[in-house]
């Protein structure tokens, strides 16, 4: 008994440096307390959509350089451009946890695991508090949900600041260009059905100089918020 | 040379119909004050426009203090301006001051113009979230408190509240947000609401800013401000109340003139006005009240209109002898053997067919059904020498086809004159009211000094008389024909 306990300690310090430990222990809000006002790091286990319907639960990639001294360079063309040119390996398919990392041009960005604070996921505040660029980036946010049953002809509401793409188990959505400011379901996906069980909503958001947010929820045929899901902590 | 001057006369006249005319230069204009007879706006960056008439404008405006997109209130016998100075804009830092200052007059010639010290009511720091620029104010009418709305795209609008007698940020006051992702936002009260008014869309790129005023309304001043999806616009909600026109791109910055009961108008400027080489201008129009929200209107086009009252629906006419027309009834006893003629077409009467019936003097106006007669068609035309009022040039109403052009007469009648001659009793102002109709006033009434308008005295009879709003006599609509 005591030899498989070592065993098992030895190898979780292979698997985990000490550093790296902690930094899982205390999360990024905990490590970037100037994200704390917008974020907080997500408890253990699922957790529901807000009452209003909008998922606040999202595991984002810092932010990649991509710099705009303006915003009306953001024409569909552009947007679908950058957005499907492959910055980093799986950027389509991928379901990334806290602390994962992934190659652009070079630079190791970290994906982190976050709980929005608002309606509105305030992507400057995520730069901001990280210390990184304030301007001129791309950002990228995974969230995976469980339905317990089959939701039937809902659609996906967003609004983005500035331009973005939405994806929905792999299949673009949603599309908001030009110089956007974000609006609580500025614009909706044809109907979806999200069949019972695990889908992936996967969001690319570009923006010049400015503040840079998104927010989204899933409505139902008669407009109301779907709510009956829930979002996994990964 | 003749078409080029016709052309650039037309050109000029189009012109003229569509913009406040002079050098209406101006970006972020506060809202328009009446000040000894004369109106004045200021802009961002110092100084501002004045007015004689509301329609030509000039600089000649002084404010002090540089910074942005300023407003203004008229307290007592006192002018409050509020503006801000800012740290850089959307790619820059967002420290911002709000400040207030008084004068007593906005005449910069008058003895008594001398502005107070300003004094800062609001800031934002580098990084907050709110960039202190773009002060609106309302005094409430219901109770009396001054608002102070401000902010920009980045972060949080915010309102605080001053005191009415100094300029001085109530004390003990703390700041709310009520907004997100718009600019220059202002507050009005209408019919028991409080209207949250702000600039969406992307400013400063020329014909390509895409500015636009949004609202949202609430029955408390301090909020929430939801649009009619009931949307708050915390989350960027709000319902279109100025898009682009035609030939001017990007609304934005919204003043209310509250002109009198049932007449209200909106200033802002256009990012680019198309007829004065994509420049920034001074704009106003019409502001409409449907279902409970504002839009802005638009000025009137020279056109051909059906003139009708609000009373009973009958259009304005000529009175003159009604001429038959050909065509219509098959009767009943028709023979079945004998084929049917071709369905055609039966053209309109012509103005060529009656106008020989017509006398050659000055003829009568009345109201009657509308049966598409050339005595019913008005030709409504701006005649840009002959100036404006706020937010409009004066009109000539004549026959289309002719001169013969309505005419306001000695003792407050109207009639028509077979010849316009651009005398001032046949000019007209032609302003849109709340509800979407119209307020028709001559420019003079012979012999007569009282503001009178068009009115349905019975449902055949017009006559001048006194505007009331709540009276369908005193409105019109027009409709294009």
């Amino acid at each position: 008994m005591t030899k498989k306990i070592i065993l098992l300690a030895a190898l979780c310090c292979l698997v985990f440096s000490p550093a790296d430990a902690a930094k899982k222990k205390a999360g990024v809000v905990e490590s970037h307390p100037a994200l704390a006002p917008y974020f907080s790091d997500p408890a253990p286990g699922p957790v529901a959509p807000r009452s209003d319907g909008f998922i606040q639960r999202w595991t984002l990639l810092e932010p990649i350089l991509k710099p705009n001294r303006s915003n009306t360079v953001f024409v569909d063309s552009y947007v679908r451009e950058n957005f499907y040119t492959e910055m980093f390996p799986n950027q389509f398919t991928c379901l990334p946890k806290e602390g994962d990392k992934v190659k652009v041009d070079g630079n190791t960005l970290y994906w982190h695991a976050l709980d929005s604070k608002l309606a509105n996921v305030k992507l400057y505040r995520y730069a901001t508090g990280l210390e990184k660029e304030r301007y001129g980036l791309i950002f990228w946010a995974v969230t995976e949900i469980d339905c317990p049953e089959d939701l039937n002809n809902v659609r996906l509401f967003a609004g983005s600041n500035s331009a973005s793409i939405w994806w929905v188990d792999g299949k673009e959505v949603l599309l908001f260009s030009n110089d956007r400011r974000m609006v609580a379901d500025d614009g909706a996906s044809a109907r979806l059905n999200l069949a019972k069980g695990k889908h992936t909503i996967r969001v690319a958001v570009i923006n010049g100089p400015g503040m840079s947010d998104f927010c989204v929820r899933f409505k139902d045929e008669a407009g109301k918020p779907v709510t009956n899901f829930t979002i996994l902590n990964r | 040379m003749k078409k080029i001057l016709l052309a650039t006369f037309a050109a000029f006249a189009s012109l003229a119909a569509f913009a406040q005319t002079g050098a209406p230069w101006i970006h972020d204009p506060s809202t328009i004050m009446e000040c000894d007879g004369k109106y004045y706006t200021f802009g961002t960056g110092g100084g501002g426009l004045i007015s004689e008439d509301g329609w030509v404008w000039n600089g000649g405006g002084v404010r002090p203090g540089g910074g942005a997109a300023p407003d203004a209130v008229k307290i007592g016998d006192r002018y409050l301006i509020a503006y801000s100075a800012t740290g850089g804009g959307l790619g820059g830092g967002h420290a911002g001051r709000i400040l207030t200052m008084w004068n007593k007059t906005l005449d910069p010639n008058s003895p008594d113009f001398a502005y107070t010290e300003a004094v800062e009511v609001a800031h934002s720091e580098f990084d907050e979230d709110c960039d202190a620029i773009d002060a609106g104010l309302l005094l409430d009418p219901t109770t009396g408190r001054l608002w102070c709305t401000y902010g920009t795209y980045f972060g949080f609008i915010r309102m605080v509240e001053l005191d009415p007698k100094t300029g001085f940020r109530v004390e003990g006051n703390v700041e709310k947000n009520v907004a997100i992702d718009c600019e220059a936002t202002t507050l009005i009260y209408h019919d028991g609401w409080y209207y949250l008014l702000g600039t969406h869309g992307t400013c400063c790129d020329g014909t390509n800013s895409t500015y636009n005023i949004v609202a949202g309304r609430s029955r408390n001043v301090t909020g929430p401000f939801l649009d009619n999806m009931g949307r708050d616009m915390l989350l960027g909600g709000g319902k279109m109340v100025k898009a682009a026109e035609e030939r001017g791109m990007g609304a934005g910055h919204f003043g209310l003139i509250d002109q009198e009961e049932g007449i209200q108008k909106m200033s802002f400027h256009w990012e680019a006005n198309m007829d004065m080489s994509g420049r920034s201008t001074l704009a106003i129009r019409p502001l409409i009240w449907r279902n409970g929200w504002p839009e802005g209107g638009e000025l009137l086009e020279d056109g051909v209109y059906e003139i009708i009252s609000e009373r009973r629906g009958y259009a304005l006419e000529l009175a003159v002898d009604f001429q038959r027309m050909a065509g219509g009834m098959r009767f009943f006893r028709r023979d079945p053997n004998t084929p049917e003629p071709p369905i055609t077409p039966v053209a309109n009467q012509k103005l060529e067919d009656v106008i020989g019936t017509w006398p050659s003097g000055n003829i009568d106006v009345r109201i009657c059904d509308y049966m598409a007669r050339p005595n019913q068609k008005w030709r409504i035309e701006a005649v840009p020498e002959a100036g404006g009022y706020l937010g409009g040039p004066y009109v000539k109403i004549v026959i289309d086809g002719t001169n013969r052009a309505l005419t306001a007469v000695e003792g407050a009648e109207v009639v028509t004159e077979p010849e316009f001659t651009g005398a001032d009793n046949q000019l007209w102002r032609i302003e849109q009211c709340i509800d979407g109709t119209y307020r028709i006033m001559p420019k003079a009434i012979p012999g007569c000094t009282e503001p009178y308008c068009l009115v349905s005295i019975a449902d055949s009879t017009p006559t001048l008389a006194k505007f009331n709003f709540k009276d369908d006599n005193c409105k019109w609509q027009l409709k294009a024909r």
